[in-house]
């Protein structure tokens, strides 16, 4: 695999920053863009738009198929059984708080228990806590362990007959613990508690296979799928998309609207009320072609010899503390530099044209676990080289000068 | 842009050894500060006496160099002020991070001088500015008792 050639399809890197090439290691906050998306979106306008599902001129016939063609290929790019499994959404943050609110609103009463992980991103902890708030559930958090893992047993431990449930994230986005998805699962069949996974970071990296894992939700953020941003994607088992009640009222949702009553079609149009990204939708197809052409289990390989190498040198960097040391580790390397603080560590490196994330990455009660008030996060695309990693030791070097350290 | 502007000895001094991290003693006005967005926090406590004069002033938080040196400075810089000048010499720290003026206060020495102008280089680098201003902003919600908790993103 050629990762110059790749890198030379993303528009960005032929930029500088301060001057310098741009090493770009906040990936799993957002990817950068290739090119032929870009182009899909413009050339989407300027040739082929109109509002989908609607009227009947041919534009709109066009705009509509390019539209629908994305959730078929979304649909196989997951090996879902329908495509009416496939729901857009403004962002994975969309997708879960529209599982919280119909899911909660036909199944969670007065102390129901829904259990996350202290791993969980800020997503899939604000709107169970608004379920909370709003119907009395009880959220119970299973623990991570120092190494960033959540063991099945912690899980195991909470499940009571009033788990309504179990919400994890595919791969955490501090620690890149790869959470064992397949034994929750089972372990939550046996109990018949339905199970949602947060794949904001598992999506774009590993391969996904619906019908296998057997979850009943994943959600998706097309962003950090080398996509445009304003789409998530939900997908939902039919049986639940049958069963729980619209989310959003509006436009386009609608089977039959009377003065005394309305009437709703099945999903995925019960789901998407009003005018999408039309654009963003048809142009995130392009992203997965993207992934397709070079393959994600190729994807995978390439990240994980990076993330591997990337882990070896700086575990070699003395003033380096590196979080978590899970056995699956997806492509994200958070750590601290002793004595420097993460905003600075991530000023000092941006003049290096290095682009990481510090803070607490929408992670807080992660980072109180560990102790500390925020870290500085690496994160890696297709684009990523060991020359990336080493640039970013270099620069971490520099932070010890400019501190004196 | 240079990281030795942002960086000055004097900052790296305040960042690593703050002076007046604690909880000064009789304190009578106190408030909090947030940074939401990358979880810095502060907590000012001041004493203000009938005069109107902040007769001691410290600070307890978390945060970058930028931040802490920044609270550090303030109470160095603020202790012993009429409340008057204090919110002076806040204004103009404001405005030289906004706009890059000189602070002109008469009754600041040259050595407070130096010591304030060491924080105008991060003007130059505008996602840091927040760093610099949550505990000055915190330090004006204490003064005048306003109890909401200063959020930078607000």
């Amino acid at each position: 695999m050629d990762i110059k050639e790749i890198k030379s399809k993303f528009p960005i890197f032929s930029n500088k920053v301060k001057g310098k090439k741009l090493v770009y290691l906040d990936s799993a906050n957002s990817s950068q863009k290739p090119k032929v998306v870009i182009d899909r979106i413009s050339n989407f306008y300027s040739k082929e738009f109109s509002n989908v599902g609607r009227s009947m001129h041919s534009l709109a016939v066009t705009a509509t198929n390019r539209f629908e063609e994305t959730r078929d290929l979304i649909k196989n790019f997951i090996n879902a059984k329908f495509r009416e499994e496939i729901i857009f959404t403004k962002n994975a943050t969309e997708g879960i708080n529209l599982v919280a609110t119909t899911y909660g609103e036909k199944f969670i009463k007065d102390k129901d228990e829904i259990i996350i992980t202290e791993l969980e991103h800020h997503a899939n902890y604000v709107p169970w806590h608004f379920l909370r708030k709003r119907k009395g559930a009880v959220i119970k958090f299973a623990e991570c362990d120092k190494q960033g893992e959540v063991s099945i047993d912690s899980i195991k431990k909470l499940i009571t007959n009033r788990t309504k449930l179990i919400a994890v994230t595919h791969v955490s986005n501090v620690t890149g613990t790869i959470m064992p998805l397949s034994k929750i699962i089972d372990l939550a069949k046996t109990k018949k508690i339905p199970v949602l996974i947060d794949g904001c970071q598992g999506a774009p990296h590993i391969k996904l296979d619906m019908q296998k894992l057997d979850c009943d939700f994943y959600v998706m953020s097309c962003h950090k799928m080398y996509g445009p941003t304003g789409v998530g994607i939900l997908y939902a088992k039919k049986k639940w998309l049958d069963e729980l009640p619209p989310y959003q009222g509006g436009g386009g949702m609608i089977d039959e609207v009377k003065k005394d009553n309305i009437s709703f079609p099945e999903s995925p149009t019960k789901f998407e009320a009003g005018t999408l990204q039309t654009a963003e939708i048809v142009g995130f197809a392009e992203s997965i072609r993207f992934i397709e052409n070079i393959g994600i289990k190729n994807i995978t390989q390439h990240e994980k010899e990076i993330t591997e190498y990337g882990l070896e040198k700086l575990k070699k960097n003395n003033s380096v503390s590196i979080i978590g040391d899970p056995k699956e580790r997806g492509a994200i390397i958070s750590f601290t530099i002793k004595g420097i603080h993460p905003h600075d560590i991530a000023t000092i490196l941006d003049d290096d044209g290095v682009a990481i994330r510090a803070g607490h990455h929408c992670c807080q009660i992660l980072h109180e676990k560990i102790g500390i008030p925020a870290s500085a996060r690496a994160s890696l695309g297709i684009y990523n080289s060991k020359e990336d990693i080493d640039i970013l030791n270099e620069s971490i070097n520099k932070c010890n000068k400019v501190f004196n350290n | 842009m240079d990281l030795k502007e942002l960086y000055q000895e004097i900052i790296l001094d305040h960042g690593k050894n703050p002076r007046n991290k604690k909880k000064c003693d009789g304190f009578n006005k106190d408030a909090k500060g947030n940074n939401p967005l990358c979880g810095d926090k502060v907590h000012v406590y001041l004493r203000l006496n009938d005069e109107k004069q902040v007769e001691d002033i410290s600070f307890e938080g978390e945060g970058c160099a930028i931040s802490i040196a920044s609270a550090s400075i303030m109470t160095e810089i603020i202790k012993g002020k009429d409340f008057n000048v204090a919110k002076k010499i806040l204004e103009n720290f404001i405005n030289m991070l906004k706009d890059g003026s000189k602070p002109s206060i008469n009754s600041l020495s040259d050595n407070e001088n130096t010591t304030i102008m060491s924080l105008s280089g991060v003007k130059q680098f505008p996602m840091r500015v927040k760093c610099a201003t949550l505990a000055w902003h915190t330090f004006l919600h204490a003064a005048e008792n306003n109890k909401k908790v200063v959020n930078t993103e607000e």
